[in-house]
């Protein structure tokens, strides 16, 4: 058993983050895993696996000098992770139109109910200021079926001006 | 005739990179290994497609099969050797894995209407319009006779956001796959 830590970094984008961190990680001999890096509302984000064969305070002071001179806060959590345990989505669900609170919460209540489990979400308000536009793309498996994550859809109430559609996920392998 | 399922090479094998060269001879040895290679891509979980390097044989050799995904246009088992794209229209993005790539799927764009112009098993010309996900299976199929793999294609998760092309009827054909 691999010993792994999910290393959260959050601060003002600036260049060449990852590749600061990931050399300092590289010098201390640590293994990356899975990550998913993306910028929320300007901010730098990341979330690393990092396999680690010590305790966490070592790593805490590794990271300590680099995220403080890029002005990055961080957090280090030691996890039960592993690697190749990808689960597939088989359904998209898609949704956008006018930006008002509540959408997030009454989409993914519904399709919970319905044995949606979320392996993906991605949300981000388009438009302008004063006319702003909901996006939200969800990725997951229907424990239940798709059918009963299509009939739930239909006692969705986001109004008039949001859109909600499923699509079923059929991967090709080949 | 004995069908053996053949191994199949896995990405970082090198050879995956390689292109493949036209067959020339179609003779009994030719079909012996199409039907070994059909035998492959059965045994694999889910497998609609196979191409001759996946295998270690690098020459211009396809087989699709779609037939058994539900309400999908399709046109059965096929064999295409020395395929061509003729033409193309459209573009669509799905997801695809691979079985030189375990573990892994990703988004891919690819054209969504396809002409296609082969030879089957047995060296005559054949001529395939096809579409959507059989289109795509083809598509993947033939990249790999150019050293090709989907995981030169990915596009990002973010991108899937803000299709490209606008969506065709009711059907969400673009992510559907
Ligand atoms: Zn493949």
């Amino acid at each position: 058993m691999k010993n792994w830590f999910m290393l959260t970094l959050v601060g003002k984008d600036r260049p060449a983050i990852v590749a600061k961190i990931s050399s300092v990680l590289f010098q201390e001999n640590c293994n990356l895993g899975e990550a998913s890096m993306t910028r929320l509302g300007g901010n730098f984000t990341i979330m690393l696996m990092i396999q680690f064969d010590g305790p966490a305070d070592i790593l805490d002071h590794v990271l300590q000098p680099v995220c403080d001179s890029l002005k990055l806060r961080y957090h280090v959590d030691q996890i039960d992770g592993e690697l190749h345990h990808h689960l597939e989505p088989n359904v998209q669900i898609s949704v956008h139109g006018a930006d008002k609170a509540g959408i997030v919460a009454e989409v993914t209540r519904v399709l919970a109910a319905a044995g949606l489990d979320i392996l993906n979400l991605e949300s981000d308000v388009a438009g302008t200021s004063e006319n702003p536009l909901y996006i939200m793309n969800i990725e997951g498996v229907a424990e239940k079926g798709v059918e009963a994550l299509n009939q739930a859809l239909k006692s969705v109430d986001c109004g008039e001006d949001v859109e909600v559609h499923l699509s079923e996920i059929d991967i090709l392998r080949g | 005739m004995i069908m053996a399922v053949l191994e199949i090479l896995v990405y970082p094998d090198q050879r995956l990179k390689q292109k493949s060269q036209p067959v020339e001879v179609f003779d009994e040895s030719l079909l012996h290994f199409i039907a070994d290679l059909e035998e492959t891509m059965r045994a694999g979980p889910g497998g609609v497609g196979i191409a001759a390097p996946q295998v270690g044989r690098f020459e211009r050799i396809i087989i699709v099969d779609v037939s058994c995904k539900p309400k999908i246009k399709n046109h059965g088992r096929l064999v295409m050797v020395n395929p061509e794209i003729a033409d193309k229209e459209g573009n669509v993005v799905g997801r695809e894995g691979c079985l030189s790539v375990p573990d892994y799927t990703g988004k891919v764009a690819r054209w969504d209407r396809i002409v296609v112009n082969a030879v089957d098993e047995f060296g005559k010309p054949q001529a395939y319009n096809m579409e959507g996900y059989e289109a795509r299976a083809v598509q993947h199929e033939m990249d790999h006779l150019d050293g090709l793999l989907f995981l030169d294609r990915l596009v990002s998760r973010r991108g899937s956001l803000f299709p490209r092309t606008p969506l065709r009827g009711v059907e969400k054909k673009a992510d559907a796959c």
